[in-house]
């Protein structure tokens, strides 16, 4: 299976990517969640080989790739703008892979016909691709990239182009495709809800490094540093000071939370502050400065800028007390 | 009203009159009057007549259709290998421009341009001061087999100088437009670089490619002063051929027929060549995200564009440094010792133009010609802005009838000179005494270019700035003079030296009306060039110098002028 070990790459001069080290397992599919220009996209195309490491390794079953060119390495690739054959149909598109790969005439026939029925697509084999709307589009790419039955799928941002509604339908449909033929994927993008319906095991890129991997509810629990919890919208991060035993202090309060054998005392941490209400743990007080309704509750933003959910509208202006649970972010 | 004095109730009214009248008068018919009337009696009137005088059928004899049929064959055949060689110069200097970035690159691509608008004779003479008997390498290489001028070579490789900026714009366009994630996903499902070019990146380019291979193939085709000046008349095309007829042997007929061949081929490769712009529009769907641009990398990258670099810098600059060089410099063996030849930097070309000699091939100094073509310049702008400038205002903002005038005022420009001029010849036989038909055949030519130039000016104002303009309360005259002037004002500069830069090199028509006595700058150059000795040769190159230097003026001039975004060509 596909093995990351120390990758490096600068790009104009600056470090882009810092050392990245991971593994792809058995009909895994493991999500890259990044900021845009975190150089997800460009690692995805060092693994295609369209570009090349400055150092490491990216390696198949231990072999190093290094000197494997594009077309030989057997990945299929889904481009964010799908990068669709403009000059050819539909069909035509999802048999290139196979043409490429000198199948015979019939075979390649009856496994477009294959591919086009996995994405809905089966009436659309002669129609212009130029003259498809955007998901239909997305779905000839990807039926492109599965004909072949590459060894390992990866997806650029695929879905960044279309409205939320799509998407959503889109990606059930895809995770119900990579379950049924359990061909290893990668999937890149900066949306975290399509890494949470889609990933297996989601890793945070970050500063050219992985700043936290796992499975999704392992790292939306534990997002392990203030960075990750604020990209991931968790709640309020706030800093605090650690004092004596289990005590941090914050200009909101002092608070008891865990906060492990790795800091010592004197020391600076964050704390997470998930914006819901806790039966235990720390309470907060402030005066409600703003109060939007938002479907099912109340968004309440207190003068001191933190925000929670109530179900209880406050008056604005009003003084209240809000109890929380803390989280230790290291 | 009531709050209104009565003086000012008067300019209002005075406002409105001219507010409701200034755009009927835009659009009214009157503005196609001149600009019709003209084509209809300078463009028309002439073709028809060679089409008559083709129905007269004396013409048709079996000798003159083999001698027409040889012509045509050769026309062919000398466009198609001129336009297979200059894609296969052009395709590599495009793919240097739209992949690679590399110091100079903007200059290299402006001197790849310039040949484009310099007239035929001074390509023709920067050729011949190259290459030709007299010029620099026959001089200081000496070998008695190698001969230039009168070849093929000569020709194709004056086409190829000439055309090769048409592969790097087009073709170059649509490659750095080219989408490079296309290739790449065709590598990542399975294709090596030959094939992922061979499937996906060819087939996306050949339309781009076959419009710049029918456009080159239509320049050679109606290529005119390069072959005779360069080929002479033993390599009669089309238009040479015609020219030989009309001037030297005065068989009419049998050029008119040859006239008739010669625009019906140019309708039919036009009309392909349309069709296939068009559709070329509609199908190129990539788009690019990111840049193709990137310095060379590889070893072989770097041979690749260090070789290219050299070879275009030095194809492009080569012929136009000799001319202005070997107008100034005595190159002749002495006559007492054929071996040493005398060198040295000497006025004497510039300054026996100026001189009338008894024996000299023209009744007047030499100098005369440059006057009379600055006299014809003159009178083209004025003529080619008084018809362009309704033409334009009324094709800025296009109604049903202005859609069907629209590819009729652009007629001329498929026409070829020489054609033009046998139409004159045809037509106004008689008038032919009078100076006033060149400057008419020029602005005829000229006029496209100025319609075009006006057309997307006047267009690029928005109708907003006048009405802003007026409800500022601007009147009509003052809304010209505040909003449109000073945007017009660079358009109308750039016509004009459009319009005078044509008729300074025009050699086609030219060179079939204009009468002994008034030659302009190209005819005189060619008169020069046919006479044997070293101060005619001397001359016509001080000449095409002269007249490289203006021309390359205007062409800089114009560029300067150009407003971002405008279109070219």
């Amino acid at each position: 299976m596909l093995e990351l070990r120390g990758v490096y790459k600068t790009y104009e001069g600056q470090p882009l990517l810092r050392g990245i080290s991971f593994a792809v397992d058995e009909s895994e599919t493991i999500c890259l969640l990044g900021a845009s220009g975190s150089g997800k996209s460009t690692l995805l195309r060092m693994i295609a080989g369209l570009e090349l490491p400055d150092a490491g390794q990216i390696l198949w079953d231990g072999h190093d790739l290094a000197y494997t060119p594009p077309h030989l390495r057997d990945f299929g690739l889904v481009f964010q703008d799908y990068a669709l054959f403009p000059h050819l149909t539909v069909s035509e598109n999802a048999a290139f892979g196979l043409k490429m790969r000198n199948w015979p005439k019939n075979k390649i026939q009856e496994r477009v016909t294959e591919v086009l029925n996995i994405v809905n697509l089966n009436s659309f084999g002669n129609r212009k691709v130029t003259d498809l709307s955007g998901g239909e589009q997305q779905r000839v790419a990807f039926a492109r990239a599965l004909a072949p039955r590459p060894r390992l799928l990866m997806f650029d941002e695929p879905l960044g182009a279309l409205d939320r509604a799509l998407r959503e339908y889109l990606l059930n449909q895809l995770r119900g495709i990579l379950h049924r033929t359990g061909i290893p994927a990668i999937y890149v993008t900066h949306d975290q809800q399509e890494a949470i319906s889609i990933a297996d095991r989601v890793l945070l890129l970050h500063d050219g490094q992985i700043a936290r991997q796992g499975s999704p509810k392992e790292v939306w629990e534990n997002p392990g540093s203030a960075w990750a919890a604020e990209f991931l919208g968790l709640g309020n991060v706030i800093e605090g000071l650690k004092v004596e035993g289990w005590k941090v202090e914050t200009k909101f309060g002092i608070f008891d939370v865990r906060c492990g054998h790795r800091h010592r005392d004197g020391e600076k941490v964050h704390l997470l502050v998930r914006p819901l209400q806790a039966g235990e743990g720390g309470v907060i007080r402030g005066r409600a400065e703003d109060v939007v309704f938002q479907s099912d509750r109340f968004k309440v933003t207190l003068d001191n800028g933190l925000y929670f959910y109530l179900d209880d509208e406050p008056k604005v202006g009003e003084k209240i007390e809000v109890k929380v649970k803390l989280e230790c972010l290291g | 009203m009531t709050l209104f004095p009565r003086h000012v109730d008067a300019k209002t009214r005075r406002h409105n009159f001219l507010r409701a009248f200034a755009p009927a008068w835009l659009k009214c018919p009157l503005l196609w009057f001149l600009p019709l009337l003209f084509l209809g009696v300078f463009f028309f009137l002439p073709l028809f007549k060679i089409l008559a005088f083709t129905f007269d059928l004396s013409a048709l004899t079996t000798s003159n259709l083999q001698l027409a049929f040889r012509v045509l064959l050769f026309t062919f055949y000398q466009a198609l290998l001129s336009t297979f060689l200059t894609l296969l110069a052009g395709l590599p200097s495009a793919y240097l421009f739209a992949r690679y970035d590399f110091r100079g690159k903007s200059l290299l691509r402006a001197l790849t341009a310039v040949p484009f608008m310099l007239p035929t004779v001074v390509v023709a003479a920067g050729f011949n001061a190259l290459l030709g008997p007299r010029g620099w390498v026959s001089v200081i290489f000496p070998l008695s087999s190698f001969q230039f001028t009168g070849t093929l070579g000569a020709i194709l490789l004056a086409h190829i100088f000439y055309n090769t900026t048409i592969v790097i714009r087009i073709v170059g366009n649509a490659l750095s437009r080219f989408d490079p994630k296309l290739e790449q996903a065709a590598r990542s499902l399975g294709a090596d670089s030959r094939r992922a070019w061979w499937n996906v990146t060819l087939p996306l380019l050949r339309p781009p490619l076959l419009a710049a291979a029918l456009l080159v193939f239509l320049f050679d085709f109606t290529s005119f002063g390069v072959i005779l000046l360069l080929g002479g008349p033993r390599f009669a095309t089309l238009e040479v051929e015609i020219y030989i007829q009309a001037l030297q042997l005065f068989n009419l007929p049998l050029a008119a027929l040859l006239s008739l061949i010669q625009l019906l081929s140019t309708l039919a490769f036009s009309a392909l060549y349309t069709r296939l712009v068009t559709r070329t529009t509609v199908q190129s769907a990539p788009r690019s995200a990111e840049s193709n641009v990137r310095k060379a990398g590889s070893l072989r990258e770097k041979i690749f564009v260090a070789s290219f670099i050299f070879l275009l810098s030095s194809f492009f600059i080569l012929p136009m440094l000799a001319l202005p060089l070997r107008s100034i410099s005595r190159l002749d063996a002495n006559r007492a010792d054929r071996a040493q030849i005398q060198t040295g930097f000497i006025p004497d070309y510039y300054t026996e133009l100026f001189i009338n000699r008894r024996d000299s091939i023209f009744y007047v100094p030499p100098v005369r010609a440059a006057f009379n073509s600055l006299g014809y310049a003159g009178a083209t702008v004025l003529l080619s802005l008084l018809l362009g400038f309704p033409a334009a205002s009324a094709l800025a903002k296009p109604g049903r009838l202005e859609k069907i005038l629209d590819p009729i005022l652009m007629l001329p420009l498929g026409a070829s000179a020489v054609t033009l001029g046998l139409g004159f010849i045809i037509a106004f036989g008689r008038l032919l005494t009078s100076p006033f038909l060149v400057p008419l055949a020029h602005t005829l030519i000229a006029l496209p270019f100025v319609i075009r130039t006006l057309q997307s000016s006047i267009a690029s104002i928005p109708d907003r700035l006048r009405q802003a303009a007026a409800s500022l309360g601007a009147s009509p005259f003052r809304v010209w003079q505040t909003v449109d002037w000073p945007i017009l004002r660079r358009a109308t500069l750039s016509a004009s030296i459009f319009a005078f830069t044509i008729s300074l090199g025009e050699f086609g028509a030219t060179a079939l009306l204009s009468r002994p006595e008034y030659p302009t700058i190209p005819v005189a150059i060619y008169r020069f060039l046919s006479q044997p000795g070293g101060l005619n040769y001397g001359q016509a190159m001080a000449m095409a110098t002269l007249l490289m230097a203006l021309t390359t003026v205007g062409i800089l001039l114009i560029e300067k002028l150009r407003l971002p975004g405008a279109g070219e060509f």
